[in-house]
């Protein structure tokens, strides 16, 4: 548009832009693992924390300009929206449960987590929904759009749940072979979705 | 030697005579129209194609209806806007009313009122002088512009068709053009767009029939050939491009009613005090401002607090 290089209304455009960028990233890394399973990609696995610390990066100037030219910086008016607006809940929520996957994407934090570490990141399938749903619940008819991002982030999360299914199944040779790989995978199952 | 043979052009063939006839007229134009210029801080931005015609309007300004702030220019009143009709991104109005065809026009007027029928563009706005009025326009969304409209009140062309006693109240409802307006080819909204008033509401002086902006023919953007604007109330409820006044006794279904109940109802009075369901209605954005502005205080009713009287002793949280 003639004379408007971000258009008519720049705090919106920066915000909704910076939130969807966010958001497609999340959707890129949340591929990175399927597309070098099947690709046999495997030097993918490099690009995964850089693409993780991009999402939190772009979450955050979001939220930056959210608070900032967005609210101008009105606390009582912030805190309102967070604790009474759904949808600015759950945005908030998930960009709070994105810190500490940030804090421990070093590799000193790594080593230091050892098995734990993989526990916390699965956390990124509760963010992964949250976010969605925030877009969803931020427009003001649904529309397409969101459906194509929640269709895309069902298959990239039903493909791990099969991935797991499907060895369970191939494991199941013996009785004593299906109850370790039950036994084994009961807590991981169960920290998916809690916030520790 | 040069001999400058005397034109044979007679100055007749140079300047019609019908515009040589008006010359007065159109002097007198010229200057008014410099001197809206002159007095206005805003810049004139030349209309885009799909801004629409820029005919010019002969029109009186109503100084009675201005704002302290200054007026939103062309430019940002044209390419940022809801129409759904023509998608749901606020600049899809800009981009796809190209093909949109205003003209030639017909409104059917229908239901309690002695005079009803069908009647063209022209008979509809022909008895009505127009004036520019600049009102602040509060999108329910929290976003606010100042809009110099061209119009007249929406009463003066009701009263023409003496609604009876059972008129309570008066719908209007917008074309249904999917072959021009490539929203409405998506199920995004029930069309065509239904809004609706209270008879007295619709008969307020505040209220106006809308036919132009910034002097010239209301671009198809914005809602030509004419739309209803409202004031006090958020935009949504002023049906644009309107096909069809009906009056009736019954509260109409207004679209975003319908759509969602929760969060759009009947009145959609401008009120700081009742939040939306997604936002707090308490501030708002003027568009057009810098990218750290402050947001500024919402007013009762967009500052247009005479029309208080007609809402007394209702209850404005229950009748959002």
């Amino acid at each position: 548009m003639p004379g408007f290089a971000l258009g008519v209304d720049p705090v919106r455009f920066v915000l909704d832009t910076l939130g969807k960028t966010a958001l497609n990233l999340l959707l890129i890394t949340l591929a990175v693992s399927p597309v070098r399973q099947l690709a046999g990609l495997s030097n993918l696995i490099r690009l995964r924390r850089m693409l993780g610390l991009f999402v939190v990066f772009y979450a955050s100037m979001h939220f930056l300009t959210y608070i900032g030219p967005f609210q101008g910086l009105s606390w009582p008016a912030i805190a309102q929206d967070i604790g009474k607006r759904p949808y600015i809940t759950i945005g908030f929520t998930s960009l709070l449960l994105l810190i500490p996957l940030a804090v421990t994407s070093t590799d000193k934090m790594m080593r230091r987590l050892g098995r734990r570490w993989q526990t916390l990141h699965r956390l990124i399938y509760l963010i992964a929904p949250l976010v969605v749903l925030h877009y969803w619940k931020m427009l003001k008819l649904a529309g397409r759009e969101p459906l194509v991002y929640a269709s895309i982030l069902a298959v990239l999360l039903a493909w791990r749940v099969w991935r797991r299914y499907g060895r369970a199944r191939r494991l199941r040779i013996g009785p004593a072979a299906a109850s370790k790989t039950v036994a084994s995978r009961a807590p991981a199952g169960t920290s998916v979705g809690s916030s520790n | 030697m040069l001999i400058r043979r005397p034109s044979d052009i007679k100055p007749s063939e140079i300047t019609p005579e019908s515009i040589y006839l008006r010359r007065r007229e159109l002097l007198a134009q010229a200057i008014a129209g410099g001197l809206i210029a002159a007095a206005s801080p805003v810049s004139f931005a030349e209309p885009t194609p799909a801004a629409g015609p820029a005919a010019t309007l002969n029109y009186r300004v109503n100084a009675q209806y201005t704002v302290s702030a200054a007026a939103n220019t062309f430019e940002q009143i044209t390419h940022y806007n809801n129409f759904y009709e023509f998608g749901v991104d606020k600049t899809d109005p800009a981009s796809y009313s190209g093909s949109f065809k205003p003209h030639p026009w017909s409104v059917e007027i229908a239901g309690e009122a002695d005079k009803t029928g069908t009647f063209t563009l022209e008979d509809i706005l022909k008895p009505h002088p127009l004036e520019e009025r600049t009102y602040r326009f509060r999108c329910v969304e929290a976003w606010s512009m100042v809009i110099p409209w061209v119009g007249f009140p929406l009463g003066d062309l009701l009263k023409r068709f003496s609604p009876t006693s059972r008129a309570k109240y008066v719908e209007f409802t917008t074309v249904l053009d999917p072959k021009d307006m490539p929203g409405q080819r998506e199920r995004i909204l029930p069309w065509p767009y239904v809004e609706g008033l209270r008879i007295d509401e619709a008969m307020h002086p505040l209220t106006l029939m809308v036919v132009g902006l910034y002097g010239r023919e209301l671009p198809n953007v914005n809602g030509a050939p004419m739309r209803v604007l409202i004031p006090w109330k958020y935009g949504f409820k002023g049906g644009k491009s309107i096909v069809r006044i009906r009056f009736t006794e019954r509260q109409p279904r207004n679209t975003w009613n319908v759509a969602d109940p929760e969060e759009y109802g009947f009145y959609a009075n401008v009120n700081p005090n009742v939040p939306h369901p997604r936002w707090s209605q308490a501030t708002e954005r003027r568009i057009g401002g810098g990218f750290f502005d402050q947001r500024q205080p919402t007013l009762m009713f967009n500052g247009y607090t005479e029309v208080a009287g007609l809402y007394r002793g209702m209850d404005l949280r229950a009748n959002y």
